[in-house]
């Protein structure tokens, strides 16, 4: 008896259709465009802020208006979302032993929250 | 005991006559605390002879009767009939060749299995007169986990990389690897790391979550995944930056 | 079978990961702020400027902006392979570009400041 195994291929740009959870990770994959881009508005931003005063405030010109808006708001989506995933996942990819046990993982990923929640309302009182 | 009547439809093969697979749907009288697997052994056993699966032990040990239930990596012995519509399609495993019905090829994973020595490799040779080799409870804790592994490859039905990239060594054979690294009494990560370390290995990798999700016995290769990805960086950096230390 | 040199960029992506999870919400909300008008201090040139002129906000200010590009730059080549693309080393090459440029541009205006 001769075999003749069937191979069922893998639609290359369309697999991540087939499951919900194929679909939850390349959500946060695509978070990356956007906190990208945002690095690259921030390195600009930089840049005007070392040219003086007007070349800051051209940039902040730049920035309003209905593009900005809706760019700063998108990667504030994308942002928490990836800030959720990433904490979310952290006691799988770092486990902390103590003694016998392992620290549960709903700790670490908590802690994981509490000090973001700090550090966003330093940054917030300092920054607004 | 309440009776249910269930359509399923059975993803057929048959190599020597069929050029691609067709669904072929049964009406199975179930009981309401079947399991899938009995609904193929209901149709096996009195519907249709030719019919084609692996199982064993009918109670998720084996990792025999792995296949797509309703689009999901499950073992057909574990997947209550309650839990489903009226209509369960059956097909193998996502990712591995079709050999015949829902039977799968699964001689690429049994080979990269073997290939990350997942076997103790004692530090130093130890006479037996020299006595056991002892291990305490945390030390033991640190992989008991991933011994509960029973190769069942749903992890790989699961694992969009391994879809995409079939040279990826894949979930259960890294975590493996990862069991045995961790062990207290194994010497072997080095020859280990080869292996794992590599392009086709743990980096093809992205943390899709989706092995863990799916695993029947509750290991977690994802995070042990994302282990070995840390400590080989840790070690990238240590070889790279730091060559005076200790190779 | 050889050891793979990802761990050059798998290690400024998890870090990066890291930082931006903890800060990129706050900075971009401030910035949809200063987009909206509202002007908040981050924003302001005198403000921004006396923290990027102490060498622990350049510090701070330079962790961010680069491990948050070379997060972006890995992660997004991962993501454009998932979408089919299959130019690796193409996109490899474009995006860790990207992130290079823009760790040198940050680092120069930082040091002009």
């Amino acid at each position: 008896m001769s075999r003749k195994p069937y191979i069922r291929e893998i639609p290359k740009t369309s697999w991540f259709f087939r499951q919900p959870r194929y679909m939850r990770y390349m959500a946060r994959e695509v978070t990356s465009f956007f906190i990208g881009a945002f690095s690259i508005l921030l390195v600009v931003a930089l840049k005007r802020l070392s040219q003086g005063p007007e070349a800051f405030q051209g940039f902040l010109d730049a920035l309003r208006g209905p593009w900005g808006v809706l760019f700063c708001l998108a990667t504030l989506v994308a942002a928490v979302y990836h800030s959720t995933s990433w904490f979310n996942v952290t006691p799988q990819a770092m486990p902390i032993q103590r003694g016998e046990e392992f620290v549960p993982g709903k700790m670490i990923v908590g802690a994981h929250y509490a000090v973001w929640a700090v550090v966003s309302l330093i940054v917030l009182f300092m920054g607004i | 005991m309440s009776e249910r009547q269930i359509q399923l439809e059975v993803l057929r093969y048959n190599p020597e006559t069929d050029s691609e697979p067709r669904f072929q749907t049964y009406t199975v009288p179930c009981l309401n605390e079947w399991v899938v697997l009995d609904a193929l052994n209901y149709v096996k056993d009195n519907l249709d002879t030719t019919v084609s699966y692996r199982w064993s032990c009918h109670m998720a040990v084996c990792g025999s009767c792995g296949m797509m239930i309703n689009g999901e990596p499950k073992l057909a012995c574990k997947a209550f009939i309650h839990e489903y519509p009226d209509k369960i399609r059956v097909e193998p495993m996502m990712h591995f060749p079709i050999e015949r019905d829902l039977v799968t090829v699964a001689e690429d994973f049994i080979t990269k299995f073997a290939s990350v020595k997942p076997y103790l490799i004692p530090k130093e040779d130890k006479p037996v007169s020299a006595g056991e080799f002892k291990q305490s409870p945390a030390e033991l804790m640190k992989f008991k986990q991933y011994t509960l592994c029973i190769n069942c490859m749903l992890c790989y039905a699961a694992c969009p990389q391994y879809g995409l990239v079939p040279e990826f060594l894949g979930p259960a054979a890294i975590s493996m690897a990862h069991r045995y690294n961790q062990d207290s009494r194994d010497g072997g990560r080095d020859q280990r790391q080869e292996v794992i370390a590599s392009h086709e290995g743990v980096w093809e990798c992205s943390f899709v979550g989706a092995c863990s999700e799916v695993c029947p016995k509750h290991v977690d290769p994802a995070g042990a995944l994302q282990q070995v990805k840390v400590a080989s960086t840790v070690d990238w950096y240590k070889e790279h930056l730091m060559p005076w230390g200790k190779k | 079978m050889s050891k793979s040199n990802k761990p050059i960029v798998w290690g400024p992506f998890a870090a990066g990961g890291t930082v931006t999870a903890f800060i990129t919400p706050i900075l971009a909300l401030l910035a949809l702020f200063a987009a909206m008008r509202f002007s908040p201090s981050l924003f302001t040139y005198e403000h921004i400027h006396a923290f990027a002129a102490h060498w622990l906000g350049k510090l701070i200010i330079f962790g961010i902006i680069t491990l948050s590009l070379w997060h972006a730059a890995h992660r997004f080549r991962i993501t454009l392979f998932d979408f089919g693309v299959r130019a690796d080393l193409v996109v490899a090459t474009i995006l860790y570009m990207i992130a290079a440029i823009g760790t040198v541009s940050a680092l120069f205006s930082l040091l002009s400041i």
